[in-house]
């Protein structure tokens, strides 16, 4: 076994000559629009498009890998990929652990999906992933919060009456409720949790950061990250964008 | 605002049943934290175990006999419901099992007018128990089998030739010696039992309120502090106790049913590991 | 994807069905069916190996072999097996790139372990970064065979002590007596009688080692559990294939799986047992003698 391994090793380590520098960006795959793995079983999405145009911009060659969402940050920390682009959130508690590029989207609402408009927050448990703002903010605000590893477990669990209602973000629950039939609506109550969404790195990773800084930057001044945000099979049109705000600075 | 080692415990060493402090540690995330909290989700850990295996150990009895019985009315049932249950994975029949019963209607099942609630089902304590229940009840009939089968023949004329049968012969010769043949077999079932707890709230149960077992703890910390190396070996030294309580609970028992035989004869406890899921 | 299936939004029924069916996920999907048996292959001799060293050490007259055996032994029996398997994964990882630190970084590197990170210098990473998708999947697939091997090793060790244990002392004794050294019993003698013994602990562990390999979904390696929730989980019109809360049916599927592997195993291992009782001096050899005469 000792002697497979290094073999592996030796021969990943001539691979690895031949080729160029390689970024390996990581996400969930499993929360659409923002990303998924469609079904040729390729990472798709926003962040697919933004994140290959990032790299383009940066000049990067780059490659994708899907992780489970509850270990996302310990395996960025562990080297098993250089950033993280995954519909994560900024938040003082994780910028301890990581360091955040500037957001590519604007601080954006989460909202409540249940059987129905009159459903009430207080009366059960309301789910939301593991580790999520999301989590956090139902547990600190007086509900009871019951917690699923994956996004979709949350939705299931308000469809078969586990839970009065599932907090995520609201891009996520929005497709979920007009495919629905009427099934499940969104509630008119919605939270701001969280400073917009950005990608993660490790903090010894100021350059990569910088150089992928920029590039939002760049796609921010020139308007393409807006375009992006409001396609159809992404946020839509009503979706707020960065607009002048981000043409600040440029 | 940080809490001495005390104060940790009162807040924290009931918080997987919903007593304490609410919130569960943002920060500092120390040893005593992680022991005590750890230690609270131990509760449900020994929930899971001792409930399933007492109401698992009468569900194996009837299910040995009836494997064991003639009647292949009797017979067969039993068979694939031993098979069905050791011959897969208990991680893949608790998604299973999860998934069927939130298909239960929630309003409730009525039955000639009385309306019978089912969305307790879904919850752990009660879901999972229940699947337990049936899966150790289905690996100890298979002990309880072998010993019944092993039962020396000549115990079994002697109660003829004193003219003990149908009940009696069962109660006090058969049952008894079934149960002192099958016990070593049946303590390590319960050992691997407890450890089976673990994977509860790692399948599909959700926990609620952030009320989980030792594990659901143990990966909270490590999730939060990146490092693996002290909640988990946390964990560990938690089961060990638990394992040699196990072994000591269940080693009375074995004297007392060995307690009749020669020293030479008696059966020792010893692991065979053939019960792991 | 054949050509009909190009727009799956315009096709139903059966044709949608199997369009659906063949899609590259699904396709993943029976590969990963591989990945489980091709853990199995590699662990199951892996394991015994380990197991054999284990029994043996533990039998050693050498008291520190002896202790770090019967530890071995041991350790399965206190801790759940799950709690290794969260463990073993990331200290391995962390284990051979600190050694590949020690070779390959510039003297004067700073220490892996810096605060909440694990880093090494970029050619000290296993797999390189710049290495191809298949070298990660490969290196996590074989740091989960290893974390297997280790855990079932001890159980094996275990099975293997009982049945070294097991071996009619008398036949040891003979063969003292016709002058064999204790190395020429050891390999003439204990190995290859102990088999018959170890029989019935090891088709257990096989059993066990099967039903055990949902875990590797726990470990990072994307296996029939993991393919199997992905694909089941309700889909929007986001995929090429919405539909609703499927997961129920790929279970049940999961759950057909593994009762045919338990079912064909038990099949095969009864066989096996037959062949190894054959001349043995036990209860199942007697029975074949009998039978024979």
């Amino acid at each position: 076994m000792k002697k497979l391994l290094l073999a592996t090793a030796l021969v990943a380590l001539g691979a690895g000559m031949a080729a160029a520098q390689t970024v390996r960006l990581g996400t969930e795959g499993a929360y659409p629009p923002y990303n998924f793995v469609n079904d040729k079983g390729e990472v798709a999405g926003f962040e697919r498009e933004l994140g290959d145009e990032l790299c383009k911009r940066a000049g990067l060659t780059c490659t994708w890998v899907t992780n489970e969402w509850d270990s996302i940050i310990p395996n960025l920390q562990s080297g098993n990929y250089d950033v993280i682009i995954a519909g994560m959130s900024i938040t003082p508690e994780r910028g301890e652990v990581v360091d955040f590029s500037q957001p590519y989207i604007p601080p954006a609402s989460s909202a409540y999906l249940a059987l129905s408009k009159d459903a009430d927050l207080k009366s059960g448990p309301v789910a939301a992933q593991t580790s999520t703002i999301q989590a956090a903010f139902v547990a600190e605000n007086g509900m009871t919060v019951v917690e699923y590893a994956t996004p979709e477990e949350t939705v299931a669990a308000v469809k078969n009456g586990e839970a009065v209602a599932v907090l995520a973000d609201k891009d996520y629950l929005k497709p979920i409720a007009d495919e629905s039939g009427g099934a499940l609506v969104l509630l008119d109550r919605e939270e701001v949790i969280g400073g917009g969404v950005g990608m993660a790195f490790r903090k010894s990773d100021t350059e990569l950061r910088g150089k992928f800084d920029a590039a939002i930057k760049s796609m921010k001044c020139d308007g393409t990250l807006d375009a992006m945000i409001v396609k159809p099979e992404y946020f839509g049109p009503e979706t707020k964008v960065w607009g002048e705000e981000g043409k600040q600075g440029c | 605002m940080s809490m001495t080692c005390w104060e940790t415990i009162q807040a924290y060493g009931l918080r997987s049943i919903g007593i304490g402090e609410n919130l569960l540690p943002k920060t500092d995330f120390t040893l005593c934290q992680q022991f005590t909290l750890i230690g609270s989700g131990l509760i449900w850990n020994v929930y899971f175990g001792v409930l399933s295996l007492a109401f698992g150990f009468f569900l194996a009895n009837a299910l040995a006999l009836a494997k064991s019985a003639r009647s292949p009315w009797l017979r067969k049932p039993a068979e694939w419901f031993i098979f069905v249950f050791r011959g897969s994975p208990l991680f893949i029949q608790f998604f299973l099992a999860y998934e069927a019963l939130v298909m239960l209607p929630r309003a409730g099942i009525e039955i000639f007018g009385i309306t019978i609630a089912t969305s307790w089902t879904t919850k752990a304590w009660a879901g999972a128990l229940f699947v337990m229940f049936l899966n150790t009840a289905a690996y100890s009939a298979e002990i309880f089998y072998g010993a019944l089968r092993s039962i020396p023949k000549g115990d079994l004329e002697a109660a003829d030739a004193y003219g003990i049968s149908g009940w009696q012969k069962f109660r006090r010769i058969q049952w008894p010696t079934m149960l002192r043949l099958g016990w070593p077999g049946y303590t390590n079932e319960a050992i691997f039992l407890f450890h089976a707890t673990t994977l509860v709230f790692f399948s599909s149960f959700p926990a609620f309120s952030q009320r989980g077992d030792a594990l659901y703890y143990a990966n909270f910390f490590a999730d939060k502090t990146f490092n693996p190396f002290i909640p988990y070996p946390i964990v560990g030294f938690y089961f060990i106790c638990i394992t040699l309580i196990v072994t000591m609970v269940f080693g009375a028992v074995n004297r007392r049913l060995n307690r009749h035989l020669p020293q030479n004869l008696k059966s020792r406890i010893r692991l065979r590991p053939q019960l792991v899921r | 994807m054949l050509s009909s299936c190009a727009d799956p939004k315009a096709i139903e029924g059966l044709s949608w069905l199997f369009c659906y069916l063949t899609s590259g996920k699904h396709i993943d999907f029976y590969w990963s069916f591989l990945t489980v048996l091709l853990l199995l292959a590699i662990t199951a001799p892996a394991a015994l190996g380990f197991g054999f060293v284990g029994a043996t050490a533990a039998r050693s007259p050498f008291l520190p072999a002896r202790m770090l055996g019967k530890t071995y032994i041991a350790m399965v029996r206190g801790v759940p097996d799950i709690i290794y398997f969260l463990f073993f994964v990331i200290a391995l990882d962390q284990a051979i790139e600190y050694l590949k630190f020690l070779a390959v970084c510039p003297a004067g590197s700073p220490l892996p372990w810096q605060g909440l990170e694990f880093r090494v210098c970029p050619e000290a990473k296993v797999p390189l970064s710049t290495s191809s998708a298949g070298w990660h999947k490969a290196y996590g697939f074989l740091l989960a065979a290893v974390t297997f091997a280790i855990v079932f090793g001890a159980f094996a060790a275990n099975v293997l002590y009982g049945a070294m244990q097991a071996v009619p002392r008398a036949q040891l004794e003979t063969a003292e007596a016709y002058g064999m050294s204790h190395k020429q019993v050891f390999r003439r003698i204990l190995v290859p009688q102990m088999w018959s013994y170890a029989l019935p602990g090891l088709s257990n562990l096989w059993m066990i080692l099967i039903k055990a390999t949902p875990l590797l979904f726990l470990l990072g390696v994307k296996d029939i559990v993991y393919y199997a929730r992905e694909l089941g989980g309700s889909k929007t019109q986001a995929y090429e294939f919405p539909h609703g809360d499927w997961r129920l049916y790929y279970f049940l599927g999961l759950l057909v799986f593994y009762l045919c592997m338990t079912r064909v195993s038990e099949i095969l291992l009864g066989k096996l047992a037959g062949r190894l009782s054959r001349g043995q001096a036990t209860a199942a050899g007697e029975a074949m003698r009998k039978a024979a005469a």
